[in-house]
């Protein structure tokens, strides 16, 4: 898909205008995109969390799909559920249309409260596309730290303080984890690579069986940048390899995008008040060690993608 | 099940509820059926499979036992809430701690608020028929259905089952229809939206009178039930009450050792009433029947700590509500399956007739420090 082609999909707005999110957040473009990437008819599902809220307050959508809200942690087991109707009621002859699945979930219903249900609807190979947009802790709540939270980004309950910098853990590798199911797609993609995004998408909704697709959304308010700096910020996580794009098709790891020049980590830090406490002198240390984690990840991930 | 056919069955072992999954599993394996069963990895994603196969038009059974109902706790207020016509056999057993795996109702008890209507069988065959009469008041009424059954007791004993023509009752539960689903593409609908201090207590409210109605729905399916299988299917079933001095209302199996009690105390005046529907409850038609009786004796195999238990406290409510100056007695028996003798309740009927009973007492309680 290139951008033109893009722009003449969202015309459809399956997912309208009119919704309550905030300026500059990132995730109504990644949805848009990734609905836009498949002419087939789709039913969605969401987990409790940003995107759920702030589209669907009653008595109005903004959902020009299907839509269906069931709990936190169940996003995938809810769309599981769907997508098995879908099969009992094709082969039963009350269903002749060809139908498409999408679960949404935030990186807190999808890497901690969500895992045990997501791990379970990949296992038994449901036909559907899980979409992770990871901005990185629980934002609906008010910024809490999660297990997709980077390390030394402070949050609500895990704030850096006088003794303690923020959270002291790094990210779990979620998409290697997605990878250990054996499921036919993982991908991890980025608001700032929109044409990578779509391609992914497309590519996971023309695969038959279980597709996790992980999008990085930055978060204005979890993040604190300002609000016209969420692409921005989205690009600099790609470039300093802070967040890499590439995908695994039936457990080959294909590098979609690689930056041309080795940007600082503390390029994409800086740009953000989480991050804004490591620069006192005294935390010198904790960049050095994101450095070294991140440049370690790349070459590792270099040679999984050989 | 086999009979009904369901479109979905989302299912997690869980003892005593197993031999229920095992067996209809063999039915899909072997094609007696076309049903899509799903082996969730826990009864949290059963309920949330089966919210989501519900929405989407499918007709949807699934299958719990205590702790499997309070793991999915939170998704089972979430079907009702989003009034999804979903029917869940209950095999009755105690909750932990400490873990037992025999028969009590805390696990359906606690769980009597969320919304879900409730049916208690005392064998069997009433499991079997109460089944028939969820699958139609479900989707009729739009809220899910529970049916229970004491673990072990009925769900494991042998028995001999009644087997009504295949074709009967495939036309008594006729084909699934839900005017929401999320497969119906021309018209997209949202489920399970945010609504705030501005919709949710309307949203909410509408469930009271959906349940009123589903009682009197309840009556109307059990009429056309009887037509195939010549029996009543009332709110509640009554042994003796009209001259019993002493009536024991009760729920499940222990109905027919309080019946084999009383044909043993012939001659005495005691009575039963063993309630069919828990949720909605029938207060007016269970005070309207004991209104006149002088001793109203209630067994609950579950417990409500620092309250009443959930029976004794519906029953005497309803009493309450119809001027009642007799005597209401609360008993509580048989939790982590402790087994219930036919010479226990004899007693408590003995008891009661000669005033000795105590307002709150324990059957086969033994003494504790």
């Amino acid at each position: 898909m290139n951008y033109k082609e893009l722009a003449e999909k969202l015309k459809e707005k399956k997912l309208a205008s009119g919704h309550r999110s905030c300026a500059g957040c990132g995730f109504p473009a990644i949805v848009r995109a990734i609905l836009a990437s498949t002419d087939k008819p789709l039913v969605a599902s969401c987990a409790t969390g940003c995107l759920e809220v702030t589209t669907t307050i009653y008595p109005f959508t903004s959902w020009n799909i299907p839509f269906i809200h069931s709990a936190f942690e169940n996003s995938a087991a809810t769309i599981a559920g769907v997508e098995t109707a879908f099969r009992a009621l094709k082969k039963k002859g009350k269903i002749t249309e060809d139908v498409q699945f999408v679960a949404f979930g935030g990186d807190g219903g999808t890497y901690d409260i969500g895992f045990q249900s997501l791990s379970g609807a990949l296992e038994r190979g449901h036909d559907m596309l899980y979409v992770c947009y990871d901005n990185n802790a629980y934002m609906n709540t008010g910024i809490q730290r999660s297990s997709a939270t980077p390390y030394g980004a402070s949050t609500t309950t895990a704030p850096a303080g006088k003794v303690h910098q923020g959270k002291e853990e790094f990210r779990k590798d979620f998409a290697k984890v997605m990878v250990a199911h054996n499921i036919p797609y993982v991908a991890q993609a980025s608001l700032s690579n929109m044409i990578d995004l779509t391609n992914k998408a497309q590519k996971a909704f023309s695969i038959k069986g279980p597709k996790v697709l992980l999008v990085l959304q930055p978060c204005t308010l979890g993040w604190r940048y300002p609000p016209d700096k969420t692409i921005e910020i989205a690009k600099l996580a790609v470039e300093t390899k802070f967040w890499s794009l590439y995908e695994v098709e039936n457990g080959k790891y294909k590098l979609t995008y690689k930056p041309s020049k080795d940007v600082p980590v503390t390029e994409y830090l800086k740009a953000q008040g989480r991050f804004k406490h490591l620069f006192k002198p005294e935390n010198k240390e904790i960049i050095e060690k994101i450095q070294a984690h991140v440049n370690s990840e790349w070459e590792k991930l270099l040679k999984l993608c050989e | 099940m086999r009979q009904i056919n369901p479109d979905v069955v989302p299912a997690f072992p869980i003892t005593p509820q197993t031999a229920i999954m095992q067996d209809f599993a063999t039915y899909v394996s072997n094609g007696v059926v076309d049903s899509e069963m799903i082996r969730v990895e826990s009864e949290h994603s059963a309920m949330s499979c089966a919210v989501g196969a519900s929405a989407a038009g499918a007709r949807v059974i699934t299958a719990t036992s205590s702790a499997g109902l309070a793991l999915m706790w939170e998704i089972v207020g979430v079907a009702s809430g989003l009034r999804l016509p979903i029917v869940m056999e209950i095999v009755n057993r105690a909750l932990s701690a400490p873990i037992n795996i025999h028969c009590d109702h805390s696990d359906s008890m606690g769980a009597r608020d969320l919304g879900w209507i409730q049916i208690y069988s005392e064998n069997a065959q009433e499991v079997y028929e109460n089944t028939l009469i969820a699958i139609r008041l479900a989707e009729k009424a739009l809220l899910p259905v529970m049916v229970c059954q004491d673990g072990f007791i009925t769900s494991h004993g042998v028995e001999n089952v009644e087997i009504f023509d295949d074709t009967d009752v495939k036309k008594f539960v006729g084909e699934h229809s839900y005017p929401y689903s999320l497969l119906n593409l021309k018209k997209p609908v949202t489920h399970g939206p945010l609504e705030l201090q501005d919709y949710y207590f309307e949203t909410r409210y509408q469930q009271v009178p959906a349940m009123e109605d589903a009682l009197k729905e309840y009556l109307k399916i059990g009429k056309e039930l009887g037509k195939i299988t010549g029996r009543k299917y009332g709110l509640f079933d009554e042994f003796n009450i009209k001259d019993a001095e002493a009536v024991i209302v009760c729920l499940n199996s222990t109905a027919g050792t309080t019946k084999a009690a009383i044909e043993r105390l012939k001659g005495k005046k005691a009575g039963l009433l063993k309630l069919r529907l828990f949720r909605p409850f029938p207060y007016k038609e269970v005070g309207e029947a004991l209104k006149k009786v002088k001793k109203v004796i209630v067994l609950d195999r579950a417990l409500s700590f620092g309250a009443n238990p959930p029976l004794y406290g519906e029953v005497k409510n309803a009493l309450f509500d119809m001027g009642y100056n007799g005597k209401i007695y609360s008993g509580v028996y048989g939790l982590g399956g402790r087994n219930i003798f036919i010479e226990e309740i004899e007693k408590v009927y003995n008891d009661a007739l000669n005033d000795e009973l105590k307002e709150h007492f324990y059957v086969g309680l033994r003494e504790c420090p």
